[in-house]
């Protein structure tokens, strides 16, 4: 994707500044792009180690088996077609604790663990059934405890106050979480209506 | 009611640190020790994204003082007027769901142009908290158990980021 992207944004930008004569513009951007690169490095830096640190801490105590046991009864009602199956709701709970806590990735491995489980039941191996669907929506909706890179590029840029936006991402997190779960759970319905006709 | 707000965002870092901690510590285990073997791996995530990133913020900086972000803006500002969506944060919402490492260029870029703490820098940084790199992630989950016919996945997924954005910019208009 980006060996396509990144080329034609270079071409169009660079051909775009030198048939206008923005040149002098472009020369002090790309040793400014640069370097905020470097600095937003260096702040995540602090700011991933920190977090990496205490979610460790947390992976090394019981927090977890109680998340666990919360997380149970929301993954009986998101994915009702795999209630027997013991393994696959263990997977997909410790992808939505990895998501949760912002553990990136450690998410994608276990989600990756549990579609696999989830395809030996698929009825046609050639579809995504509708528990792999729900799984995706769930992890493309990044439902996540404290938004860490975007904290980390706040403080980077010296906001007066980083941690402000927690709220509001939490709001718009549970907005586009319960969307994404009611729009895929009225289209399995509609999919189930098809197939029995 | 903002104040509240504030108070909430500052007090979920510190609360949660501080449950986790007190919970390592009445476990009896070696919070410390385990502390630092974590921060170790946050090393190695941002060391791994430094070079993608150097290369991303280069294609975005260049994009934006070369005039053509502006251009590209100028052409879609009369829609958007239209629905009344703020144009700047447009760049973001169309690669936000396609890559990761360029969405944070581009949210980095719009922060530092607009002012990080202007309505136009916190809508950005909401965005990017609350969505995801949506394709790339229908991409690999699929392809992990060979799956080319996705069914409704991308429909489901993208009405959830794009009510994630419209979301987004609502709450911080009326934050601020």
């Amino acid at each position: 994707m980006l060996n396509l992207v990144w080329p034609i944004f270079i071409i169009i930008s660079f051909s775009y500044a030198i048939l206008t004569g923005n040149l002098a513009n472009l020369n002090t951007s790309i040793f400014e792009s640069v370097e905020s690169a470097v600095n937003l490095t260096i702040t995540m830096l602090g700011t991933m180690c920190l977090w990496s640190g205490i979610i460790n801490v947390a992976v090394n105590t019981n927090i977890m088996k109680l998340i666990n046991k919360l997380l149970k009864p929301i993954i009986r009602f998101l994915f009702p077609e795999i209630k027997e199956n013991r393994k696959a709701q263990d997977e997909i709970s410790m992808n939505m604790i990895a998501n949760i806590l912002g553990l990136g990735n450690a998410a994608t491995p276990l989600g990756l663990k549990a579609m696999e489980t989830l395809q030996k039941e698929n009825k046609n191996k050639k579809q995504l059934s509708n528990s792999m669907i729900m799984l995706i929506v769930l992890n493309t909706a990044s439902i996540q405890l404290i938004p860490t890179t975007i904290i980390a590029i706040r403080t980077s840029l010296e906001s007066e106050n980083p941690t402000s936006i927690i709220f509001p991402v939490w709001v718009a997190t549970i907005c586009a979480g319960i969307t994404g779960i009611t729009v895929t759970k009225l289209l399995i319905k509609h999919a189930n209506k098809k197939e029995r006709l | 009611m903002i104040d509240f707000i504030n108070f909430i965002s500052n007090l979920a870092m510190p609360l949660i640190i501080l449950i986790i901690v007190v919970y390592g510590f009445l476990e009896k285990k070696e919070v410390f020790d385990k502390f630092v073997e974590g921060a170790k791996d946050g090393i190695k995530i941002v060391i791994n994204i430094f070079p993608t990133l150097i290369g991303l913020f280069l294609a975005v900086g260049v994009l934006r003082s070369s005039g053509v972000i502006d251009i590209a803006i100028k052409l879609i500002d009369p829609i958007l007027n239209f629905v009344n969506f703020p144009s700047e944060i447009i760049p973001l919402a169309i690669l936000r769901p396609i890559s990761g490492s360029s969405s944070i260029a581009i949210a980095t870029d719009i922060m530092k142009n607009f002012g990080v703490d202007s309505q136009i820098g916190i809508m950005a940084a909401v965005i990017m908290g609350a969505t995801e790199t949506t394709l790339y992630t229908i991409a690999v989950y699929s392809a992990s158990v060979k799956i080319k016919k996705t069914r409704f996945a991308l429909i489901a997924a993208l009405t959830a980021d794009i009510v994630g954005i419209i979301v987004s910019v609502a709450v911080c208009r009326f934050l601020s």
